[in-house]
C-alpha cells in the first residue's frame, strides 16, 4: 500500500554513496549560543545519532534541554557550532527542498484554501503543478480530508488543521519528515487518535521521521527508537530501541512491555531531578 | 405592539431558529436594526418641530424639509452635477495618488531597515503637520485649477496609508514566515506568500482613512481658491445666505464618503474575507 502515494519517485538524485542506514547522520553535533555581554550557553553537546530509512524516532527531554534546537538544525533554520548534519547525503546548511516539517501549529495561511495551504511546499519549490496537484488529493484522502480542499483553515477544526498541515509536510515527498511536538495544542482525546492516524500515515508513505515530543507515552507508541536527552546541555542520555510489534494499536500502550519502556525513559528524568 | 409575542417567548435555545421567525429574532438580538433608523426619525422630527416651536431662523438652521428642497433644487440643476464631479474627480485622483505613493514607498522603506530607521523619523514629524494648513500653499504653487486640489488630496490620503502599510508588512506572523523558510521560499516568495497578505487588512484600514480624507482634502483646497466644485459652491451657498443649500451641498459630501466607505468595505470583505473571520472564529 505503501505504493500509490510514493510512486512519483525520488526528484532528487541522491549521491551514490548514501547509505539507506544513515540516512540521516548527527556527528559531534554542538549548538552554543552566544548572547551578547554574557556567557555562552551550551545548547547541545555532542549529539552523534544515525537515522535508517524509514525509521520513525523520536526525541524526547525535559524543557530546554534542546529537543527543539536539534530539529531546527535538522530544518536547516539554526545554524549549528561544531559538527557534522546530513539529511540523504546532504550536508545541512540552510533548508533542503528534501525535508518536510510538521509545527507545533498548524501554520496554515488563513487566506489560502486547505488545497492550496497544502500546494505552498510544491508552489515555493516550483514542482510539476499537475503532478502534486494529484499528490495532494491522494495525501487529503490519506489523512480524511477529501471534500474540504476548498475550505479554509478556520472551517476546519484543530485536528483536521494539524492533518492538513502534515499533508503540506509530505506534499513534495521529502526524504525526511520532521516533527516539532506537533500534538502539543490538541486534545487528550484528539492527540491520541492522531497518533493512531500517523502511524497509519507514516506507513503507507514510508517516510523517515523524526519527532520531538515531551510525552514519553507518545514516544513509546509511535518510535522505531525513542532518543532520551539530558537536561541542559542536552547530551544523549540513552537511546531506547523500541520493540513493540506493528502495526500498533492504542491498546499496546496498556500492555507491561510499553510501561517497561515508558519507566525506563522517565527513571532518566527523575534520576535528572526533573519530573516531565 | 407585533413584537410582544416575541418578547413573550421563551429564551432562545442554541438550535438555529426557524426561517420563518428569523427576522423578528434578529430584530432582538439586533436592536441596532431599528434603534438606528428610530433615532434618524426622532432627531430629524425634534430638528423640525423644534426649530418652529422656538422660531429659529432659517438663515441661522433651516429646517430638515427646507433642507430637502434645497438638495431637490440642486439637484436638478445641472450646475451642481459639474461641480460634484470636480470635486469627485479631484478626490479620486488625489485618493490614487496618494495611496498609490504610500503603499509603494511604504513598501520599499520596510525592506530595508537602515532605510525604515532613517526615513521613520521624519515620516512621525511630517504627520504631526496639520496638512489642511498647506492647502493656501499648493493654490500658490499649483494655481486655480484642478492640480492643487488633487495634491491637497494626495498628500492628506498619503499618510494614514504609509502608516499603515509599513505596519501592515511588519505585522507578517513569525511563524508563517518560518514555515515558508523550511520549505525554501526566497525573501521574494515570502513577500508575496505571507507579508503583502498579511498587510492587506491595514492597507484597507488606510483605504478606509484615505478615502475620507481625500474628500476632505480636495473640498479644503477649493475654499482657498477654485472656481467650481462642492467646496465653491459650499461657500458661494454661505455667502448668499442660502442656509438650506449649504446644508444640501454638506449631505452630498456625506453621501459621497458613506458610499466610497461602502465600496471599500465590500472590497475588503471579498479580497481579506479571513480577516474578519479569523477574529470572529479565533482570540
Amino acid at each position: 500500500m505503501r505504493m500509490a502515494i510514493k510512486a512519483m519517485g525520488r526528484r532528487m538524485q541522491q549521491p551514490a554513496a548514501v547509505s539507506e542506514d544513515s540516512w540521516i547522520e548527527v556527528v559531534g553535533l554542538d549548538k552554543r549560543y552566544q548572547p551578547r555581554r554574557s556567557a555562552p550557553t551550551q545548547a547541545l553537546s555532542d549529539i552523534n545519532l544515525t537515522v535508517r530509512r524509514g525509521e520513525f524516532v523520536s526525541v524526547v527531554g525535559p524543557s530546554g534541554c534542546g529537543k527543539t534546537t536539534l530539529l531546527k538544525i535538522l530544518a536547516g533554520l539554526s545554524p549549528k557550532t561544531d559538527g557534522a548534519v546530513r539529511i540523504a547525503g546532504r550536508e545541512v546548511t540552510k533548508p533542503l527542498p528534501e525535508v518536510g516539517m510538521v509545527f507545533q501549529a498548524p501554520t496554515l495561511l488563513p487566506w489560502r484554501t486547505i488545497f492550496d495551504n497544502i500546494m505552498v511546499p510544491a508552489e515555493i519549490q516550483k514542482l510539476d503543478r499537475d503532478k502534486h496537484r494529484e499528490r495532494a488529493q491522494q495525501l487529503l484522502e490519506l489523512v480524511g480530508l477529501t471534500g474540504f480542499e476548498r475550505k479554509y483553515p478556520h472551517e476546519l477544526s484543530g485536528g483536521m488543521q494539524q492533518r492538513a498541515g502534515i499533508c503540506r509536510a509530505l506534499v513534495h515527498d521529502p526524504a525526511v519528515l520532521l516533527m516539532d511536538e506537533p500534538f502539543g495544542a490538541l486534545d487528550a482525546m484528539t492527540r491520541e487518535y492522531m497518533n493512531v492516524e500517523l502511524l497509519r500515515i507514516w506507513r503507507e508513505s514510508g517516510q523517515t521521521v523524526v519527532l520531538v515530543t515531551h510525552s514519553i507515552p507518545e514516544a513509546v507508541f509511535l518510535s522505531d527508537r525513542v532518543v532520551v536527552l539530558s537536561p541542559r546541555p542536552g547530551r544523549i542520555a540513552e537511546i531506547v530501541p523500541i520493540e513493540l510489534e506493528r502495526p500498533r494499536e492504542l491498546s499496546v500502550m496498556s500492555s507491561d512491555r510499553a510501561g517497561v519502556y515508558v519507566d525506563r525513559i522517565r527513571s532518566h528524568f527523575n534520576a535528572a531531578g526533573v519530573i516531565d | 405592539m407585533a413584537t410582544t409575542d416575541v418578547v413573550d417567548k421563551p429564551p432562545r435555545t442554541d438550535a438555529s431558529p426557524p426561517g420563518g421567525t428569523r427576522r423578528r429574532l434578529d430584530l432582538r438580538e439586533r436592536p441596532q436594526l431599528w434603534l438606528v433608523p428610530t433615532v434618524f426619525v426622532v432627531v430629524v422630527l425634534a430638528w423640525e418641530y423644534g426649530t418652529q416651536l422656538l422660531e429659529v431662523d432659517a438663515y441661522v438652521l433651516p429646517r430638515p424639509s427646507q433642507i430637502v428642497e434645497a438638495l431637490q433644487r440642486q439637484l436638478g440643476d445641472p450646475q451642481f452635477w459639474s461641480h460634484l464631479w470636480v470635486t469627485s474627480q479631484e478626490a479620486l485622483l488625489g485618493f490614487v495618488i496618494g495611496v498609490g505613493a504610500a503603499v509603494l514607498l511604504g513598501t520599499f522603506i520596510s525592506q530595508i531597515k537602515v532605510v525604515e530607521a532613517t526615513l521613520m523619523p521624519y515620516i512621525v514629524a511630517f504627520q504631526t503637520v496639520p496638512k489642511v494648513a498647506l492647502a493656501p500653499l499648493f493654490v500658490l504653487w499649483f494655481g486655480f485649477g484642478l492640480t492643487s486640489k488633487v495634491v491637497m488630496a494626495a498628500v492628506i490620503s498619503f499618510f494614514p496609508m504609509l502608516v499603515n502599510v509599513i505596519e501592515g508588512l511588519r505585522a507578517a506572523d513569525a511563524d508563517r514566515i518560518q514555515m515558508l523558510t523550511v520549505f525554501g521560499a526566497s525573501k521574494t516568495q515570502i513577500f508575496r506568500m505571507v507579508r503583502l497578505p498579511s498587510a492587506l487588512p491595514f492597507i484597507f484600514a488606510g483605504l478606509d482613512i484615505g478615502i475620507v480624507f481625500a474628500i476632505l482634502g480636495a473640498v479644503v483646497g477649493e475654499f482657498i481658491g477654485a472656481k467650481e466644485g462642492l467646496g465653491y459652491l459650499l461657500l458661494q451657498t454661505n455667502y448668499n445666505f442660502d442656509i438650506a443649500g449649504m446644508f444640501a451641498v454638506l449631505v452630498v459630501l456625506s453621501v459621497m464618503g458613506l458610499l466610497a466607505h461602502f465600496v471599500i468595505r465590500l472590497l475588503q470583505r471579498r479580497l481579506a474575507f479571513w480577516a474578519e473571520e479569523t477574529k470572529v472564529i479565533g482570540a
